[in-house]
């Protein structure tokens, strides 16, 4: 396994409303973090005008600089390389050098030193169609809107297995196929409670990644982070899962149930929902922060050998697993009483309810069913990669691309579709750059969406 | 406690070129989803599209920025095609989820190294709103209006904003107050009574997602033009959120609902954020409950619980009549 | 009643048989199919829609009936076959198209575009509105005129149907039974040579069903050709010149009211195949 070390990251000012109006002086400031996040103190930068410095600061222990300009103009911004740690360098040769930067009247322009180990370094002048790395991988540049600290998504890359690029087609393939397989299982887990919701009761919830966020944060404080209780992750998965239904259960109670009552219309709930998941997801911002953690079991492992392509013991148990709860709910909707009383509901709610099936009832079960997978499913997906306050969101669209693949509304559908969405991401790093694999995914739900709106497994209803 | 600044604050947000930008491309999003009942979430994109029709043309090619302000209106023209011929034939919650998608799409390749010697790929493009400055006929100096003061630059730039807003609020009425606008509104609450009349519903919808989205292009034209910056990651999906927050708080549907709501929405952003601020510089807050890094998040967890309340318990806003809402068959 | 008008005249020697060829006829649909997965919902081989008549579609539930009137306005554009208005060919043409060829339909359940008010309902109907293209609507001198002689039209339609007084108010706040009347009035906006009314007076209450059922056959009287679906069998008898009866998508008979209800097949489909449909005594008496 490659580790992949990106990124020196800044939240930004550019896009702040007001800002430049209530601020007038101009300055260049920024963050600077080693490859696995953490700020790096007390390296000097400097800012030059026409060659005479006009300014320089030295990073604290944020990693944070500014420098405060005399006038709008253009400077030369300069990171002392000797007051780099060792064995870190500028993710490009001559990295160190920011030149020509325009800074307008009253405006704080924010910089970026993309700081790497060693050697990672690119050299532009030979390697100029790089980075093909997997992940996302340059720092985001602003967040959504501030000098406000909201940070700028941190897309983090994969740490799965990628073959060399100089191996045979055939690993490769295999290689990705696997990849994809893993994350399919994950996307089909958190994906099945959205698609149970939507059969149930007609909403198209927005904040099902909220859930697979919470899942995952959850776990991490009982079992990662420093206050917490430290228990071992099994027990965390345990307590997140129970946590997530819960917190499922509460919403349709609190929220959901109630608006129902009022007959409050679809497209006003799809846009309650969106409003809850906006609430919901800077609330975990604010308790659990911007910065992502991973667990404490199972971070390092080295890779077994299947054949052609190669897993961690770790991402192989996540393969299974998912498999297996995905195996476990097809046949509790299929043999269990309350499996088929959701079936029926889905089915026909005011049929299923002249029937004597207390609908408000399988709707809860419901919500708490998709709490507690989405949270297991959360879990996983950090532990895959790390946890973050918006890694459900960035599931989101995924797993609507997964359920909407699999026709709307049927549960085995969306398991199916998730894993197509998964398989398709990953294959498309065998031919595009890896930065876009969810945008073909994406693709691929608009494409079908049009092509074959009912899904790949969906029936063509009845029109009039 | 500073109310005054606070309160300050709060004005300067609501009467800035981000607000105007917003309040334009809520407008187009009011055309969509207010008049013709079109779920658009991927309204966004057509910002993108439209801002960076000026930045590539511009710091790109080397273009005047006339040329970048045509180019970026039919690029969203052009968008509103790609996406509307197929999409607009799904249902109303499938338009929303690929409209989102493509959205998202498009973000993501503009910030791709794939595309960056185009779109400067995550470092984004700057400095292309030269040619609308030299034009500034503003005198140099502070003006100061009360507590406000503004510079040459921003009292010219919001002269252009707020102008283009109403030029654009005037098109809208009188579109809306014609028979075309009978049509859009028709579709809203039945497309297949608006068939049977012999209306081409494919057509007119067709048309109010391109007018719809230029508008929105427009938007994201003003703001960054503004700030002389274009960035990837300043057009991800929570931008359109606020845009239906602010026309859902003004009223979807009214012709000033976009511009009241937008008004009043970053005037509460902004004069929220500054309260918290306050409270934290003044100690009402401990540091070890909140943190300033705290504020933007909880500000925008703040929008969402507004969406929330505002959608569950005044769903037509401030402009809307109740009566009108129940009626409200969708 | 109006059993001495004109249309019943015209089609007094028509033989009462399925597929029979009409004297006049304003519609001739040929091989008319849809099917869902395996089911044939409409095959209908033959069938001529006598023009200035009001001509009545009856079947079972599950018939084909409403299907059979998607296919034909457009509206479902799953079926396949050939259908002439006019002479002209209208089969596989949008719904919008079919509207300006002069068919026009209203909807078993009424459509009443809630958040418009009565009167910009009926304006919706009217044709060739130079203010509906989009550049043409921002400069309102171009169709001011034409504006206010629509608004002519639709205060004598709203006073004709008796909803002058609603005039102002939003459609959604109208009864079941005035949003049947609405959406009559609006149709007839467009102008239609065939009006195709699915279930008119379903849900209507007994008062205003009498004086629907008159702004029918002044509709017939006037030259409008009318076709209708409906199951209230005391209405088919004593409105209309014509009925057809569908069942399990095939014309199984045709005839004047009088012969249908005694029409052994018809009889057969109503209580053979689909019991408690219309009682038995209506079909009979």
């Amino acid at each position: 396994m490659r580790a992949l070390a990106v990124i020196a990251l800044i939240a930004l000012a550019v896009m702040a409303p007001g800002a430049a109006l209530a601020d007038e002086h101009e300055a260049v400031q920024g963050t600077i973090t080693d490859p696995d996040g953490e700020p790096l103190a007390d390296l000097t930068i400097t800012a030059n005008r026409d060659g005479a410095e006009v300014g320089s600061d030295t990073t604290d222990e944020e990693g944070e600089w500014e420098i405060e300009l005399p006038e709008p103009g253009s400077y030369d911004v300069e990171l002392d390389l000797d007051t780099l740690p060792e064995g870190l360098v500028p993710r490009e040769v001559g990295g160190e050098v920011l030149s020509d930067i325009e800074v307008d009247e009253g405006q704080q322009r924010t910089l970026i030193f993309q700081i790497v180990p060693e050697d990672e370094q690119e050299d532009p002048a030979t390697e100029p169609d790089e980075p093909a790395e997997e992940g996302e991988a340059p720092p985001e540049g602003a967040g959504t809107d501030s000098d406000t600290g909201v940070p700028g998504e941190t897309e983090t890359d994969l740490e799965t297995p990628v073959p060399p690029q100089h191996a045979p087609f055939h690993e490769r393939l295999a290689q990705v196929l696997l990849n994809g397989l893993q994350y399919g299982g994950i996307i089909a887990i958190a994906a099945v409670g959205l698609s149970l919701v939507f059969g149930t009761t007609r909403l198209i919830n927005f904040a099902h990644g909220e859930l697979v966020t919470f899942g995952a944060i959850v776990a991490f404080f009982v079992n990662a982070a420093a206050a917490g209780p430290g228990l071992h992750l099994i027990l965390a998965i345990a307590v997140a899962v129970i946590a997530g239904a819960l917190l499922g259960g509460g919403l349709d109670r609190g929220l959901w149930r109630p608006l129902r009552m009022r007959r409050t219309g679809r497209i006003n709930m799809f846009i309650i929902s969106i409003g809850l998941a906006l609430f919901l997801r800077h609330l975990l911002l604010v308790i659990y922060g911007s910065r992502p953690n991973s667990y404490a079991e199972y971070q390092i492992q080295s890779t077994i050998s299947l054949g052609w392509a190669e897993i961690t013991p770790r991402d192989l148990t996540i393969l299974v697993v998912s498999v297996i709860v995905l195996f476990a709910v097809a046949l509790m909707l299929q043999r269990t009483r309350i499996g088929t009383a959701i079936r029926a509901v889905s089915d026909n709610r005011d049929l299923a309810a002249s029937s004597g099936i207390n609908v408000n009832y399988v709707i809860l079960v419901v919500w708490m069913l998709a709490g507690g997978l989405s949270a297991f499913g959360g879990v996983m997906f950090g532990l895959t990669e790390v946890v973050s306050w918006d890694m459900g969101f960035k599931l989101l669209l995924l797993m609507f691309a997964g359920i909407i693949l699999g026709g709307l509304g049927s549960a085995y559908g969306a398991m199916v579709g998730s894993f197509v969405v998964g398989i398709v991401a990953h294959l498309s790093t065998l031919w595009f750059p890896a930065e876009l694999w969810n945008a073909w995914a994406l693709l691929v739900l608009i494409v079908v969406l049009i092509v074959r709106p009912q899904g790949i497994l969906g029936r063509k209803e009845r029109v009039g | 406690m500073d109310y005054s600044s606070i309160l300050t604050s709060g004005v300067y947000g609501a009467l800035g070129p981000v607000a105007i930008g917003y309040v334009l491309a809520a407008i187009g999003l009011n055309i969509h989803f207010g008049y013709t009942g079109l779920l658009n979430f991927g309204q966004v994109a057509f910002m993108l599209v439209g801002a960076y029709g000026v930045a590539i043309s511009v710091s790109t090619f080397g273009l005047s920025m006339w040329v970048g302000v045509l180019v970026g209106i039919l690029a969203a023209a052009v968008l509103a095609l790609i996406l509307g011929i197929p999409a607009l034939r799904l249902r109303s919650d499938y338009l929303a989820i690929s409209t989102i998608a493509a959205g998202e799409v498009l973000r993501l390749f503009y910030r791709s190294s794939v595309a960056e010697p185009l779109t400067g790929g995550v470092y984004g493009l700057q400095r292309f709103g030269d040619d609308l400055l030299d034009l500034n006929p503003v005198p140099p100096g502070i003006y100061e209006v009360g507590p406000l003061a503004f510079t040459a630059r921003d009292v010219w730039l919001m002269s252009v904003g707020w102008g283009l807003v109403a030029l654009v609020v005037i098109l809208v009425y009188l579109l809306i107050h014609s028979p075309w606008g009978r049509v859009i509104r028709a579709i809203r609450e039945d497309e297949e009574a608006a068939r049977s009349l012999g209306k081409n519903v494919y057509a007119y919808k067709l048309q109010s997602l391109v007018l719809g989205g230029v508008i929105g292009a427009l938007g994201g034209m003003v703001f960054t033009i503004h700030q002389q910056s274009a960035h990837p990651d300043g057009f991800d999906p929570v931008v359109t959120f606020f845009l239906y927050t602010m026309l859902v708080l003004g009223g979807a549907g009214r012709v000033f609902g976009p511009v009241l709501g937008g008004l009043l929405f970053w005037f509460l952003m902004l004069s929220f954020d500054a309260f918290l601020r306050e409270l934290m510089a003044t100690g009402y807050i401990p540091p070890e409950i909140l943190v300033p890094s705290d504020v933007g998040a909880l500000r925008l967890a703040l929008v969402g619980l507004g969406l929330l309340l505002l959608m569950a318990f005044r769903p037509q806003g401030i402009l809307g009549n109740r009566r009108e809402m129940v009626l409200d068959v969708r | 009643m109006s059993d001495r008008n004109n249309a019943t005249a015209a089609l007094a020697d028509v033989a009462a048989e399925p597929g029979v060829a009409k004297p006049d006829p304003l519609l001739v649909a040929d091989n008319v199919q849809r099917s869902f997965g395996g089911l044939h919902a409409v095959d209908v081989d033959h069938l001529e829609i006598q023009r200035g008549a009001i001509t009545a579609l009856i079947g079972p539930n599950g018939a084909g009936k409403t299907t059979l009137f998607n296919v034909l306005t457009g509206f479902d554009r799953g079926g396949s076959g050939d259908w002439r208005f006019e002479g002209k060919k209208m089969s596989r043409l949008p719904a919008h198209r079919v509207a300006h060829r002069g068919m026009v339909r209203t909807f078993q359940l009424t459509k009443a575009l809630s958040r418009l008010t009565v009167l910009e309902n009926l304006q919706l109907g009217a044709t060739e509105q130079r203010g509906e293209a989009m550049f043409a609507s921002v400069v309102r001198p171009l169709w001011r005129r034409q504006e206010r002689a629509i608004i002519e039209r639709a205060d004598a339609l709203l006073a004709r149907f008796r909803l002058d007084h609603l005039r102002d108010e939003f459609a959604g706040t109208l009864s079941g039974g005035q949003r049947k009347l609405l959406e009559l009035a609006r149709a007839l906006m467009v102008q239609p040579r065939m009006l195709m009314l699915d279930e008119p007076m379903a849900g209507v209450n007994p008062a205003l069903t009498q004086s629907l059922l008159e702004h029918i056959t002044d509709l017939r009287d006037e030259g409008t050709t009318i076709c209708f679906v409906e199951h209230d069998m005391d209405m088919v008898m004593g409105t209309s010149d014509w009925v057809v009866c569908l069942a399990e998508g095939q014309v199984i008979a045709e005839g004047p009211p009088q012969a249908i209800g005694s029409n052994p097949a018809v009889i057969d489909a109503y209580l053979g195949k689909q019991h408690g449909a219309p009682p038995a005594e209506e079909l009979t008496s």
